[in-house]
């Protein structure tokens, strides 16, 4: 169970959206977060390593909380290690065959009003709370 | 580009992923799973982060070129096919079971905790799977 934390909820969106925000005034990248991995894993080939340095990034600053304030992350797992194996090979699959994730098609794409990206978060937004919702005590 | 602009900005994304919370599947799915004490943060990083998204839209409107070169990406495309509904669907699901979604399991393995390399690891497994049975470069 967790509680509402509405402050950390508006300081933390403000900042992910600055984060997108730079890459797209700066160099006019769409830094959605599966394809920025997807490109980090599996290059492009375009020459162009500004994935690899957003995901150096992310982690740094992951790692700068994980010392400073450790319970910013789970302790223990959410779920049995197979059932977590197969959710994170459905996202991997699911957001590369999608064009996009939260962040992509959530974020970038809705506030540039892409119809893909309306369909494609009504669609993963729909099924995440109907698999939670069901299969919710699978995963605490 | 520049390299440190990636880096800087991804610090950003990795600190609003870990102050907002959703670094913690536990959090994510006390929104996404409507039979706990529901828990809204969720909607409110996501809704925050899109009224500031709108209006970075606007002003790249007003912009003939991004400030450290390159071009702003064309209009969306419009075309709804099966690999979108498909795609958003088995990620719906996936993020559904346990809580992660790609940038904040990424930012999550600090943590070392075995759930989030095991995530990780079965995410790239299946960006690679598409990619080999749907090659799109």
């Amino acid at each position: 169970m967790t509680e509402f934390t509405p402050i950390h909820a508006i300081v933390g969106g403000a900042l992910i959206a600055l984060s997108l925000s730079i890459m797209l005034i700066a160099s006019g990248r769409i830094a959605g977060l599966s394809g920025v991995i997807a490109g980090v894993v599996h290059p492009f080939g375009d020459g162009d390593h500004w994935r690899a340095w957003f995901v150096l990034g992310m982690v740094a600053a992951g790692l700068v909380f994980e010392v400073a304030a450790p319970a910013t992350f789970d302790a223990g797992g959410p779920a049995s290690l197979p059932i977590v194996a197969l959710a994170g090979g459905l996202v991997g699959f699911g957001t590369r065959l999608g064009g996009g994730c939260t962040s992509g098609h959530g974020l970038c794409g809705l506030s540039r009003r892409s119809l893909r990206s309306l369909v494609a978060t009504g669609v993963f937004f729909a099924v995440a709370v109907a698999t939670a919702t069901l299969v919710g005590g699978v995963s605490r | 580009m520049t390299a440190w602009i990636a880096l800087v900005a991804g610090a950003l994304f990795g600190a609003g992923a870990c102050i907002s919370g959703m670094v913690r599947a536990s959090k994510v799915l006390g929104f996404l799973d409507l039979r706990s004490s529901w828990d809204p943060s969720l909607a409110l990083v996501m809704v925050t982060a899109l009224a500031l998204q709108v209006i970075v839209w606007r002003v790249v409107a007003r912009m003939r070129a991004p400030v450290f070169g390159g071009r702003f990406p064309g209009p969306p495309a419009k075309t709804i096919d099966r690999s979108l509904v498909v795609g958003a669907g088995l990620f719906g699901l996936g993020w559904g079971l346990v809580g992660y979604c790609p940038g904040p399991a990424v930012v999550s393995i600090v943590s070392g905790a075995r759930a989030s390399l095991v995530f990780v690891a079965a995410m790239v497994a299946g960006i690679w799977l598409c990619d080999l049975i749907k090659p799109r470069h």
